[in-house]
């Protein structure tokens, strides 16, 4: 069988799947978003049926994001088990195809985990499928980038480009961090108990909030809540300010970020265009954030505050990728530049886009 | 339960119903009329029997319910609660929002002109083991306008709780019970489909029900291991009945409000105990 790294049509459909993964995402953060969670009661069935067999008039209120995420998830599934046979089958590099194997266990472990939350009654499962969620569409990404035309050119000059130790250091810091922040956000909402702290920039009018028990009840007596969210705690208020905090962090850090590469890389790196991408999301993402406490934590917005998470960490990932490239030797690569299609790249490249 | 020992007369002493709500009265043993002289016979027992020797009291501790008595009161709530909130989604919702006349809105401080409040959940702290549950009526829960009904309750450990839906809606019970040996459940009702039942082994306050597919609908259960409870009403009384006399710490608790304890003493007379449920401001 002919394999090569240059497989323009294997390379769109991971786009595809990355961007549908991202769609999922948002679809699961929209049940979330309407605690939509346990609406429909049972798993692989839905209410008893085939879940694609699923009568529409059972598709009522929460039932309508619930079984769409069910379905669009089963979408994803078919997409990354199409993508991980295509690799296996057309791409020459080892590594690669085994990351493609991964995404197919880890999209099946992630459907699983999604119908154990439901079986077991588990609010806590939820913080660890969103989590999930966010590697799979890294992994996902990443298949995507390495599969493109423009990383084949990026790699076959990727000294220009060379990125120093500590703009590497810190993309992959920030990156982690990211990934921390998505932690805390996921596990603040799945203590389905809406906002802990109802206001912003301030925190119960205050710069850091009361957390005594007189205090938290205080807050308890005056919040009237329209959905079934539960008390607050004062672990709660304190985790929403980490994630206020921590929010704070990664935007220095980006910009630092931003700032380091056009200063010491030039606005033609792609590292340069990438990080100043990741600094626009993160301005989105921190006025987003505001935002969902604005419109006291309205769906939509508390849904979009999570998808525009997920592709910061997705940047962040990709740049800290690019980044540790332009400066590594990778043998399996080389052997694939070697191969006959590569050839064809130009002998100039530039990269396309970042 | 077994007759009596030592009382020499072949009777048997039965709490009729639920006698948290209908103050259970004495049935003679072919189930004659509660004025019966058999039972005024034990009536006159029993106070010689309180009045004079405690051990053989002890032991027959069952005589003591003829000296039951009830606990009345009435609940406030001092300060000014939240306004409540319109229930938007409910409202905007295409099938449930048209079965409301009004516009809905939430139901956490059932507030009268001099403070009374309602659905606050009064009993008589730690006491256990002696629920009647399993026999006495189910408590029904509707489904009415895709919200609960009552929004608050309170049911014993072993007693049913019969969950009905009179919605042309699909709705799911899912109980979230805390306490260990309570279990959780989440089942799909469609319109017209059976009651569905639920017990509860463990002893719990505020035990949440709600419905996922219309996350505004969820509802309050307090399950005791004792009959000794009971809910405020609009007026915020409250009446615990059938209390043996002795000294207890009453206590008042509501979702919101908090709690507030008394203690109490239950005389041949009962007792009559007003508490106040302050918010902090
Ligand atoms: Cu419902």
């Amino acid at each position: 069988m002919f394999r090569s790294a240059n497989n323009p049509w294997l390379h769109r459909f991971a786009v595809l799947t990355a961007l549908a993964a991202l769609g999922l995402i948002g679809v699961g953060g929209l049940v979330t978003s309407h605690e939509a969670g346990m609406a429909v009661t049972d798993w692989p069935t839905s209410n008893g049926y085939n879940m694609f067999l699923f009568p529409v008039s059972q598709w009522v209120g929460g039932v309508f994001y619930e079984h769409t995420h069910r379905l669009v998830a089963s979408g994803v599934g078919l997409l990354t088990t199409i993508l991980a046979v295509w690799l296996w089958l057309k791409d020459c590099r080892v590594w690669l195809r085994r990351l493609g194997v991964i995404a197919f266990f880890g999209v099946v472990f992630q459907g699983v985990l999604g119908g154990l939350r439901v079986v077991l009654l588990k609010d806590q499962i939820g913080i660890f499928h969103a989590t999930l969620a966010q590697m799979f569409l890294v992994l996902v990404s990443v298949l995507a980038l390495l599969t493109s035309p423009w990383w084949q050119r990026f790699v076959a000059s990727a000294r220009e480009f060379a990125v120093p130790l500590g703009l590497r250091r810190l993309f992959l810091f920030t990156t982690l961090l990211i990934l921390a922040q998505l932690v805390v956000g996921a596990t603040m909402r799945h203590q389905h108990a809406g906002l802990s702290i109802p206001d912003f920039p301030l925190a119960y009018g205050r710069i850091w909030p009361d957390t005594s028990p007189t205090a938290v009840a205080r807050y308890n007596q005056n919040r009237l809540e329209v959905t079934a969210a539960n008390p607050i705690t004062a672990f709660q208020i304190e985790l929403q300010m980490a994630h206020r905090l921590l929010a704070l962090t990664v935007l220095g850090l980006v910009a630092a970020s931003a700032w380091g590469t056009r200063r010491r890389l030039g606005g033609r790196n792609p590292a340069t265009k990438l990080a100043a991408a990741w600094l626009a999301l993160i301005g989105i993402q921190v006025v987003l954030g505001a935002w969902t406490i604005w419109s006291n934590k309205a769906a939509d917005i508390a849904t979009a505050h999570v998808v525009v998470g997920a592709a910061s960490l997705v940047t962040g990932a990709l740049l800290s990728l690019i980044a540790f490239r332009s400066v590594a030797e990778f043998r399996s690569v080389a052997a694939a530049v070697v191969d006959e299609p590569t050839r064809a790249i130009s002998p100039h490249p530039l990269p396309r886009a970042a | 339960m077994a007759p009596p020992s030592g009382g020499g007369v072949g009777f048997l002493i039965q709490v009729k119903g639920n006698p948290g709500a209908e103050g259970g009265r004495f049935a003679c043993f072919a189930e004659e009329c509660y004025s019966c002289p058999v039972s005024q016979l034990i009536e006159r027992l029993n106070m010689k029997l309180t009045l004079g020797v405690s051990g053989v009291l002890a032991a027959l501790a069952t005589w003591n319910l003829a000296l039951a008595a009830d606990i009345t009161g009435t609940v406030t709530l001092k300060g000014t609660p939240p306004p409540e909130v319109e229930i938007t989604p409910l409202k905007n919702d295409p099938t449930c929002g048209p079965l409301h006349k009004d516009v809905p809105k939430t139901r956490f401080y059932v507030v009268g002109p001099k403070g009374e409040l309602a659905d606050v959940v009064v009993s008589l702290k730690g006491i256990t083991g002696k629920s009647t549950g399993a026999s006495v009526a189910p408590l029904v829960i509707d489904q009415k306008g895709c919200e609960y009904l009552p929004y608050v309750a309170a049911v014993q450990t072993g007693q049913k709780i019969d969950v009905k839906n009179s919605d042309p809606v699909m709705h799911n019970v899912h109980d979230t019970p805390t306490a260990s040996g309570n279990k959780e459940r989440n089942q799909a009702m469609l319109p017209g489909g059976p009651d569905l039942t639920f017990t509860f082994d463990a002893p719990e306050e505020f035990l949440r029900f709600k419905c996922d597919v219309h996350p505004w609908m969820f509802a309050y259960v307090s399950v005791f291991d004792s009959p000794y409870f009971a809910v405020t009403g609009a007026d915020g009384s409250f009446k615990i009945a059938n209390v043996p006399p002795g000294k207890y710490t009453l206590e008042a608790r509501h979702r919101k409000a908090g709690t507030v304890t008394k203690e109490i003493e239950v005389t041949d007379n009962g007792a009559q105990a007003d508490l106040v449920l302050e918010l902090k401001q």
